[in-house]
């Protein structure tokens, strides 16, 4: 242990705890910018600076540890007067029309700013000028970086694919996409955790609220939307809802208030992959010795992003299965289209995902397939829907929750837990169980293959005397890490699920952003608990879906299955801006 | 008002002298990596300050110069831009009245001949050439990438061994580079720019005087590989170490009768006292590297039979053989080779220089080995005839010094023309022609012979230190690609079309230092390793020290000092004296630790792993 004072306040905390924890354990705050905790540790915005007695220059907080003895000084007039300094530096270089930048009120720069008092900045305002790629689903405002270097660590340390970088040097270096390439050169995931821990407006998915205002405001469209499972568990993060107040059900109201026609389930569309991916993955195990394995599975559009551009060669190995989103939209538009007995091209589909990947996904060409457009219109994350449910000023906490609309809205446990890492996997065995065996299995059965794990979870289990290696992992620095594990030989898996996140869609890069908190985990235990209070929980005895086979599909893996629900990976055009 | 005045210098001006030494040592300091045009923007910045203001093109062209620099940084320049620059810059280096603007107008040609690419990267994607980091300068430097503010930092807190264990994690000899190493490391050491770069060398011996036997890490499992290593210089030994490390067997050719290579048959014992080595050699081989010596691979065995029976072969055969200067009497009795003179002091056979007049040519460390190593035989003078400035000279400066400290004679501007013989037929004594400095070529200036007499150096001996070169030819012979007399192998150590055989050190590069064939070593066991279809990976246990948050108030340098003249010019003893304990916790102290301060804490601080 190791003795010091901070403030003359005498503390003792373990040897090689850093002065920032070493004050917060002691419930001293020192305000942090840059800093990320494991993450991004790097001193570069200078805010946390402290002084400490017999040091002339000041020590930043974040990245150095504790010495004994030491004396600390949080808040003396030469750390008020550099931290200031400091932060009025960072503004001089910073669009600061907060009023109109998507993170007003949940920016870690105006707070720091609105902390300190600053009142009025000395410098001259100087902004960069480089120029982004317009329309691309990610977007970048260099006026608004503040070179915290946040979004390079977690594409590198996280996400393995090292897609933003330091550019240029001295006054002129800025953060831009490595190796001189524009976005759409690179081989982003669009996976969008370079957003959600970015402490201010400077990375944010595409708006894209007002087409959907507008489809809103046009009488000849059918409006229908589609909400995600890991959205239920985080869209009243922003809007002030407790947990349990924060229902799918009240989510549809606000929903319906805005005017939207009918609101659907992406978990209905979830328990249709079930069907159709666990019948293929079934398929595949009868006919052992001819398939390679292992099957993985394809509803993250960031994962099959990722694997065509880093393993190409492994593509043909992913699920043929569109995801929920894309099977909800070609649905919508044919099966549901049948049922209204309208021109399908009336329908407009709106997709509410935790996920920026999803608007790179409904742009594919090659996943139009019920000849009426796009299948899915327009993408919006949770974050936007936010937005939308805030500038038509509904206040959500006085809504009356209501059913989500029929038959696109029934859905199974086994969906809902798609938007936790795992999620899909132990979806799929309870049914594989059931296609198997004929009968079904505990639903809890395979439940090994949750929570989220530092590298890949893996679980054995046997169905009908054969024996399945399974494996599950989320963030594609783990996914890369199981992947070439998996080449070298060292394992071998018979089915594999791939989130791009980590957490999977709970801790999407769509969702809510918390600086500096993780909150993957807690949503997924909201999923969880709704998989276990639902009468319904494996996907195959989802009514709705039931139905629309008998109607429609006939079964899974059909022809019709096939020309709706399945895609040829390789066909997928990679660069969104070609797609539009 | 006085007829004359002394001229005093006001606060100001003394102010701003101060500044200019900031400077200098700033700019030995600046790190690599940086964008060339935002330098020579700066570097305009400055001249234009220099510039007195009378004439147009220095005091309106330079800042017109910035601004189109400007234009090409921040987006707002076409491809015609370069040529408006560089039509700007041609007309003030053609009619600026004084150095001052014409020079600053030559930075930017130069700038526009040097690194047109990178304008053309901005103008086109409004980047700078990308991929180079501000990386740890020390560090970088280091051709074997050693951690080096890591040991510095162990240094400081009496953790010897730990010093050691790291940086045989990356250099398996810190004994020999402790005692000879050229220290690339120190050039640009960040602590330049507060007063003087950190004595890495220095504290280096002062770990492997002072930590007690480190042993080597465990060895890998075995792989039942086999790798021929030709050569135990530091090349050869380093690969095998590593190899031998990762598991794999290795077996070393050498053509001598004892390891070490130029280490022992090129450096003197004065500067690298043999029981060190042996030791650290002894060390190197203890994972079971079996030694074969005296077997020369060419003649006793073909690199073809080697390549057949082993798995690997790693060609490090140094360059060995003398370079002739061809001058007239260059075969009398008593010219010899620096590189047979040293080879046989190497096998302890000591030439008989007594009461000799040594004539030696050549101007790099070699040349200078010899002389000091005349002295110590009791020659009665060592004279060093170089054909160009004493300045010019290759070697390291204090061993130039330490050279003339001990008596040896510099001759520069004496270019070799003939050898004299007496009637015995033995050397009598070297022509030189006086040599003047002329017009600077390709950054060194060109040696003209000067309208004076040649002149009669009196000796009994020449010794010929000219530089060496590679016995390839039995190499090429059996297949090995030679290209300008050097082998031709890859920056992999890959020797071209040849898969599973490698090539480093000085048979690739020439003469070059002793890190750099340590590093070439490095590389070669790590691609090998892959070759061989593995992957290993070489890390340290060794946890670094916090840094020390303290203030970095200017301190001098640590120099190395040598034992008085007197004593160490009779015996081979180790010249240089170690730092004391007081000295090298201080100059520990000084180390600012820029794999934490800077940008090595947030990419490229710490290689931890290989």
């Amino acid at each position: 242990m190791v003795n010091l004072t901070i403030n003359n306040k005498k503390v003792t905390v373990p040897e090689g705890t850093t002065i920032l924890k070493a004050a917060e354990l002691n419930h001293i705050k020192i305000p942090n910018l840059c800093y990320l905790e494991g993450l991004n540790e790097i001193g570069a915005c200078r805010v946390c600076v402290v002084e400490i007695e017999g040091v002339n220059r000041l020590i930043t907080a974040c990245n150095n540890v504790v010495e004994e003895g030491m004396k600390i000084y949080t808040n003396s007039p030469k750390v008020r007067e550099v931290r200031r300094t400091n932060v009025e530096l960072i503004l001089s270089q910073h669009d600061a029309r907060c009023a109109s930048c998507v993170r007003s009120g949940n920016c870690s720069l105006q707070e720091i700013a609105n902390d300190l008092g600053i009142l009025d900045i000395p410098y001259e305002l100087q902004l960069p000028h480089a120029k982004w790629s317009e329309g691309f689903p990610l977007v970048r405002n260099y006026e608004k970086c503040i070179k915290c270097m946040r979004c390079i660590e977690v594409c590198d340390k996280i996400q393995g694919l090292n897609i933003w970088d330091i550019a240029n040097t001295g006054s002129r270096t800025r953060v831009d996409v490595s190796k001189n390439r524009r976005i759409e050169e690179a081989d982003c995931a669009l996976c969008g955790q370079c957003i959600t821990h970015c402490p201010v407006g400077a990375l944010r998915e595409r708006d894209d609220t007002d087409k959907v205002f507008e489809a809103l405001a046009d009488k000849e469209k059918i409006t229908v939307v589609q909400i995600a499972p890991a959205v239920r568990a985080a869209w009243g993060e922003s809007l002030g809802l407790k947990r349990e107040e924060a229902t799918v059900n009240r989510l549809a109201s606000a929903l319906k208030m805005m005017g939207f026609d009918y609101v659907f389930d992406t978990n209905f569309a979830a328990d249709l992959t079930i069907m159709e991916e666990g019948s293929e993955f079934v398929e595949k195990l009868k006919n052992r010795e001819n398939e390679k394995f292992p099957m993985f599975t394809s509803c993250c559009p960031g994962w099959v992003r990722f694997i065509k551009t880093q393993y190409p060669d492994m593509v043909n190995q992913l699920s043929t299965a569109k995801s929920p989103q894309q099977m909800f939209g070609a649905i919508a538009k044919s099966y549901y289209a049948e049922i209204l007995n309208v021109d399908p091209s009336k329908i407009f589909v709106v997709s509410i995902m935790p996920c920026t990947a999803k608007k790179y996904e409904a742009g594919v060409e090659a996943l139009n397939d019920a000849g009426a457009g796009h299948d899915v219109d327009v993408v919006l994350t949770t974050r936007e829907v936010d937005r939308m449910i805030r500038s038509e000023h509904i206040d959500v906490r006085f809504l009356e929750e209501v059913e989500l609309d029929s038959p696109l809205g029934i859905s199974t446990g086994a969906a809902v837990i798609f938007g936790a890492t795992g999620g899909v996997m132990e979806a799929a065995l309870r049914s594989a169980y059931y296609l198997v065996e004929g009968k079904n299995p505990e639903p809890d059965a395979f439940k090994d293959v949750r929570g989220n794990k530092e590298g890949w979870k893996e679980a054995k289990f046997t169905i009908d005397g054969i024996e399945l290696n399974v494996a599950v992992a989320s963030g594609l620095g783990n996914t890369r890490r199981l992947i070439e594990t998996l080449r070298s030989g060292k394992v071998s898996y018979d089915f594999v699920e791939i989130m791009a996140c980590p957490g999977g869609c709970a801790g999407g890069g769509g969702q809510p952003i918390w600086d500096g908190e993780e909150l993957a985990e807690e949503r997924a235990k909201v999923l969880y608990g709704l998989d276990e209070i639902n009468d319904l929980r494996f996907s195959h005895e989802n009514p709705a879906v039931i139905e629309c086979y008998e109607r429609y599909l006939q079964k899974p893996l059909s022809h019709t299955s096939h020309k709706l629900l399945h895609t040829n990976q390789e066909e997928w055009e990679l660069n969104p801006l070609k797609n539009e | 008002m006085s007829r004359l005045s002394m001229i005093t210098k006001d606060k100001a001006q003394a102010t701003v002298e101060e500044m200019y030494k900031d400077l200098e040592r700033r700019i030995i300091a600046s790190p690599p990596g940086l964008c060339p045009i935002d330098l020579t923007i700066s570097f305009v910045k400055m001249a234009h300050a220099q510039t007195c203001g009378k004439c147009v093109p220095c005091r309106v062209g330079l800042g017109q110069l910035e601004a189109l620099l400007g234009d090409v940084l921040d987006g707002r320049a076409t491809l015609d831009t370069i040529n408006l620059i560089e039509k700007t810059a041609r007309s003030i280096y053609l009619s600026a009245d004084c150095a001052i603007g014409y020079e600053a107008a030559n930075m930017v040609l130069k700038g526009i001949e040097g690194f047109r690419y990178d304008f053309e990267e901005h103008i086109l994607r409004d980047r700078c050439n990308f991929g180079i980091y501000q990386s740890v300068p020390c560090v970088s430097l280091c051709p074997a990438g050693v951690d080096i503010p890591g040991y510095i930092a162990l240094i400081s807190e009496g953790r010897y061994d730990d010093a050691i264990k790291l940086i045989k994690k990356d250099n398996p000899m810190p004994a020999t580079c402790a005692y000879v190493c050229e220290h690339p490391c120190e050039t640009r050491c960040r602590r330049n720019m507060i007063d003087d770069s950190i004595n890495i060398r220095g504290l280096k011996r002062f770990a492997v005087d002072n930590a007690s036997e480190v042993k080597n890490p465990e060895r890998m499992p075995l792989t039942g590989k086999k790798v021929a290593v030709i050569g135990a210089g530091p090349s050869g030994l380093t690969c095998a170490y590593f190899l031998s490390m990762m598991g794999h067997q290795v077996d070393i050719y050498e053509r001598r009768n004892k390891l070490g290579g130029m280490l022992r048959y090129g450096i003197p014992s004065y500067r690298l006292p043999r029981e060190i080595l042996d030791k650290e050699i002894d060390t190197l081989l203890s994972y079971g590297v079996n030694v074969f010596t005296n077997v020369t691979v060419g003649k006793d065995i073909s690199v073809v039979d080697l390549k057949d029976k082993y798995d690997s072969v790693y060609i490090a055969i140094g360059a060995q053989i003398h370079k002739n200067m061809g001058i007239e009497g260059e075969d009398i009795l008593g010219v010899y080779s620096a590189v047979d003179i040293l080879k046989e002091i190497g096998d302890g056979i000591y030439p008989d220089f007594k009461d000799k007049k040594v004539a030696i040519i050549g101007g790099g460390n070699v040349a200078i080995d010899v002389a000091r190593s005349a002295i110590r035989l009791g020659a009665k003078n060592a004279n060093i005839i170089y054909r160009r400035r004493k300045d010019d000279m290759p070697a390291l400066k204090e061993e130039v010094e330490a050279a003339i400290a001990e008596g040896c004679e510099v001759y520069e501007l004496s270019n070799p023309i003939k050898v004299e013989s007496n009637e015995d037929g033995r050397v009598k004594a070297l022509i030189v022609k006086p040599q003047i400095v002329g017009m600077i070529e390709n950054g060194r200036p060109k040696m003209q012979d000067a309208k004076e007499k040649p002149i009669s150096i009196e000796c009994d001996v020449v010794v010929i230190a000219i530089g060496q070169g590679i016995e390839s030819k039995d190499f090429e012979k059996d297949g090995i690609p030679v290209r300008r007399g050097v082998i031709d192998a890859l920056s992999s150590a890959g020797v071209k079309d040849i898969p599973g055989v490698f090539a480093g050190g000085d048979c690739i590069s020439g003469p070059a230092t002793v890190i750099q064939a340590i590093a070439a070593g490095k590389v070669a066991a790590a691609n090998i390793d892959n070759y061989l279809g593995y992957h290993h990976v070489i890390e340290s246990d060794v946890s670094i020290p916090q840094p020390r948050l303290a203030d970095r108030v200017p301190c001098g340098r640590v120099n190395m000092k040598e034992r008085p003249i007197e004593e160490r010019i009779d015996d081979f003893l180790l010249a240089e004296c170690p730092m004391s304990l007081e000295e090298a916790n201080q100059e520990s102290k000084r180390c600012l630790r820029c794999d934490h301060f800077g940008f090595g804490v947030f990419k490229g601080g710490r290689t931890e792993k290989w």
